[in-house]
């Protein structure tokens, strides 16, 4: 099977290679005979990603059937691994990841050769890119991170087993995910190249990506906000946002794929930003590449430093030679990109974007260089120093609530110009909504001038509030509309509000979801934690709640003996109940792991982790958080990714041509 | 006449003194015990806030990238030592900078959460908001040359436009008034 995987890596590479190479000599003669060596180069594309789907086939079944005489799969699994983490040790360690992303990549491959005829030669630059690029990570698999790779000596009895923290239903869902984020934006990216280097006319490359585009940013928020919520259910801190640089790392490409998603409407619709958007997009990807550089090389100390191991130089080597091609295409046709019109108000939807935009990369360039400081302090002044949360908390909060402001306020500007009395229509009463939410806020306790984070946790919950009233406003207003002109009801007309428009309305519920998630955020403030050695019978009080001791038991699972607190939980007299946080034990890798219990309400999370005993009295530890909202950054998710795929969905061509043709001319809000 | 001073819902606490019978020297004894059990009692609040405190400023040394009263690494060697540490030196009455200057000479610069607002670390926290007052000029700039930008069509001129171009504009209507 080995030597099998070996083989298929080899010819995946040698496909990849050709295709690259061929449609590179096709795109630059122009021969008769280019079309048909373009044609090779295309079909080669589409049969790499056969070799690499039989890699990542191999490479599974070779851990279904506990096959420990490849390296990757002894030191990622072990015979009582449960079946679903069998499958999960494809992106369990770092060769297998580079499978999983080589795969992905060759997958967005396919589906972009297969659809060459909507713009052949547009669609040959972009496959020649997204060649290239898989051209380094086959070199990389098989040259410097080999996954069939053979043990030496005796074949042993069983695997290490795959790390505990990864042992979590969730784990299997995040790294996907975020793969498909991080992978996905190099088909816009593709493209980009593409368009500058042929000197694309016009902005259909943009129209082209666009569904690629949300689709890949889905991804991307969903692993994401997946990764967060494996560190709040796993990792038993009670927190879920840690700012190690890891998280940073996908925090990055999100920001700036985010500003692009923005950026990229003022393209499409006034021919602006042209330049910018190039950037954009491109810095999407390479921060994407960075963040498995910072992963991988071991340069930035994080806690997954379990994937450290010297491919950094690789990619090191990539992002400079993709860095330098993109430079030296963007200098070379530059002239291509100029703006098309010009601003006209500052209180308008383009200023909007511009700031916007702004904001977006502020936030990345702050988080960028918080994680890299550490390293450049050691250069220039030979001493480490830590750049921790308070830092970020500090920098980026205020960037934060600006980005929320303009959630709310952007979509309701106009292209080109919006007039004072619109602005007023349009914000009085969400306005005063918020006014009402902060009003209530200080009355119901919230003492903003204490703590500078209860003043921020309060412009916050205004803000939120601002967004969350200034979508449902759009679409009842826009409803309303319709409604008169149709006789529909209200329900039936906002659907018919979207259907017009699914972008547009689907974006208002992506930033309805966005409020949500800051409603989420902004309980941490108040959360609070108590901690105590607990015996049968003792208690702990935390809020409202009173946590009783009842007992502790042990069980023996195939994979990890675990012990459990057993806890029962009162609100005042009667008890509402049961928590059993655990501690537990694998004993093929030598690791214990302590899974919190969490009690979720709208309201509050009740997160009870046992700690273990104390070394110098032997009696177990009981510490209980009390973490205000946390639920709805999970909603807001939801919501963020069901916006989502309305937006993706096309608008319906036949409600257009049903209504009345004197509702087109109604002005129903200010366009996309 | 002398007349107790009592505010509304704080019990007099001086009247039921008298009511006891206690002798103007126990008396005096008893407040005193009582004002000193509340100063003790203030003093380990503060003393808990304080470790609360100086413990978010500080982080675990093991490499787990927590903020030290985070940390809940099982078997981590740092974590309990450094808290044990922590609030021995506020028992101690120590004070702030002494105990974070303690940690830094046992555990480096790393132990503290943020870079200290001094020498070269004073550019992490200059940084972002010097990127954020560029950026803004920047933005500013764009805003006020594309406004200065002359229109590729002046109004008032008459134009005659047709065929693609005519359609083009169409096309570009239709954008920008796209519902």
């Amino acid at each position: 099977m080995a030597e099998l995987g070996s083989f298929v890596l080899l010819l995946a590479l040698a496909l990849s290679g050709y295709s690259f190479l061929a449609g590179f000599f096709a795109l630059a003669k122009s021969r008769p005979s280019s079309e048909q060596l373009g044609e090779t180069a295309r079909r080669a594309g589409i049969a790499s990603f056969g070799a690499v789907l039989m890699a990542a086939v191999l490479l599974i079944t070779a851990a279904f059937r506990n096959d420990f005489s490849i390296a990757y799969i002894f030191h990622h699994s072990n015979r009582d691994l449960p079946l679903p983490y069998k499958f999960a040790t494809l992106w369990s360690g770092q060769e297998g990841s580079l499978v999983f992303w080589s795969l992905l990549l060759s997958g967005y491959g396919l589906v972009l050769r297969l659809r060459h005829k909507t713009d052949a030669r547009l669609f040959a630059h972009a496959s020649v890119v997204i060649a290239a690029v898989q051209v380094f990570f086959l070199l990389l698999l098989n040259f410097a991170a080999h996954p069939f790779a053979i043990m030496q000596g005796t074949l042993p009895a069983d695997g290490n087993g795959l790390n505990p923290l990864l042992q979590y239903a969730e784990m299997v869902i995040h790294p996907p995910m975020l793969y498909l984020g991080y992978v996905g934006f190099t088909v816009p990216f593709a493209f980009a190249l593409g368009a500058l280097a042929m000197k694309y006319p016009g902005e259909k490359w943009i129209h082209i990506t666009r569904r690629w585009t949300m689709v890949t940013w889905g991804f991307l928020t969903c692993g994401v906000f997946l990764g967060a919520h494996w560190a709040y259910n796993v990792l038993g801190w009670g927190g879920y946002w840690g700012w190690d640089p890891v998280e940073n790392a996908s925090l990055m490409p999100w920001l700036t794929g985010t500003a692009f998603l923005h950026s990229v409407m003022m393209q499409e619709k006034r021919g602006m930003l042209k330049t910018w958007n190039m950037w954009l997009v491109f810095s999407t990807f390479w921060l994407a590449i960075l963040g498995t550089f910072l992963t991988r090389s071991g340069i930035i100390s994080s806690v997954h430093a379990f994937a450290q191991s010297s491919i950094g130089d690789w990619f090191a080597w990539f992002l400079t030679i993709s860095l330098g091609t993109f430079t030296f295409f963007f200098i070379k046709n530059r002239s291509h990109l100029r703006s098309e019109h010009k601003l006209e108000s500052l209180i308008s939807r383009e200023s909007s974007f511009l700031f916007n935009n702004l904001l977006f990369v502020l936030a990345c360039f702050t988080v960028l260089w918080g994680t890299w400081f550490p390293k450049i302090s050691e250069w220039v002044q030979d001493t480490k120093v830590t750049v921790g949360a308070p830092f970020y908390n500090k920098v980026t909060i205020p960037v934060a609530l600006l980005l929320l402001l303009l959630t709310a306020v952007g979509p309701l500007l106009a292209w080109r110009r919006t007039s004072l009395e619109s602005l007023r229509r349009n914000f009085l009463w969400p306005s005063l909504g918020a006014l009402l939410v902060g009003t209530a806020m200080v009355i119901f306790g919230v003492r903003p001038w204490k703590d500078l984070s209860y003043f921020y946790a309060l412009i916050a919950a205004m803000l939120a509030a601002l967004v969350a009233l200034t979508v449902i406003s759009e679409f009842v207003r826009g409803g309303r509309v319709i409604a008169r002109h149709t006789g529909q009801g209200l329900l039936p007309s906002i659907l018919h509000l979207w259907h017009r428009n699914t972008r547009r309305y689907g974006g208002y519920v992506v930033h309805f979801g966005v409020a949500l998630v800051f409603i989420g955020i902004l309980g941490t403030p108040f959360n609070r934690e108590a901690e105590k050695e607990m015996t049968f019978g003792d208690t702990i009080a935390i809020g409202p709640y009173t946590l009783l001791c009842r007992s502790y038991t042990q069980e023996e699972n195939a994979n990890y003996s675990t012990e459990l607190a057993i806890i029962q939980v009162f609100k005042g007299n009667p008890q509402i109940d049961t928590l059993y946080p655990e501690s537990r034990f694998y004993p093929t890798s030598q690791q214990q792991q302590h899974i919190p219990a969490i009690r979720s309400t709208l309201k509050e999370d009740l997160y009870v982790v046992y700690e273990g005993q104390n070394p110098d009295t032997g009696r177990p530890i009981i510490k209980a958080h009390l973490n205000p909202l946390v639920s709805w950054i999970w909603i807001g998710l939801v919501v963020m990714v069901f916006g989502t795929v309305l937006a993706l969905l096309p608008n319906a061509a036949q409600v257009r041509a049903a209504v009345p043709a004197r509702l087109e001319a109604v002005p129903v809000g200010v366009g996309d | 006449m002398r007349r107790s001073l009592t505010i509304r819902g704080v019990p007099d606490f001086s009247r039921f003194v008298r009511e006891v019978g206690l002798p103007p020297t126990k008396r005096i004894r008893l407040l005193a015990t009582v004002l000193l059990g509340l100063l003790v009692l203030l003093g380990a609040s503060d003393d808990s806030a304080r470790v609360d405190r100086l413990g978010h400023q500080m982080m675990c040394v093991c490499g787990c990238n927590q903020i030290l009263l985070e940390c809940n690494h099982v078997g981590c060697t740092y974590s309990t030592r450094m808290r044990n540490e922590l609030t021995t030196a506020v028992d101690q009455g120590d004070s702030d900078n002494t105990i974070l200057q303690s940690f830094i000479r046992d555990y480096g610069t790393i132990v503290l959460a943020v870079p200290t607002n001094t020498g070269f670390n004073r550019l992490a926290w200059i940084m972002p908001y010097l990127a954020l007052v560029i950026g803004i000029t920047l933005v500013v700039f764009i805003v006020w040359a594309w406004r200065k930008r002359p229109l590729s069509i002046h109004a008032g001129v008459p134009v005659s436009v047709r065929g693609e171009t005519l359609d083009r504009f169409r096309e570009q209507a239709r954008k920008e008034t796209d519902l």
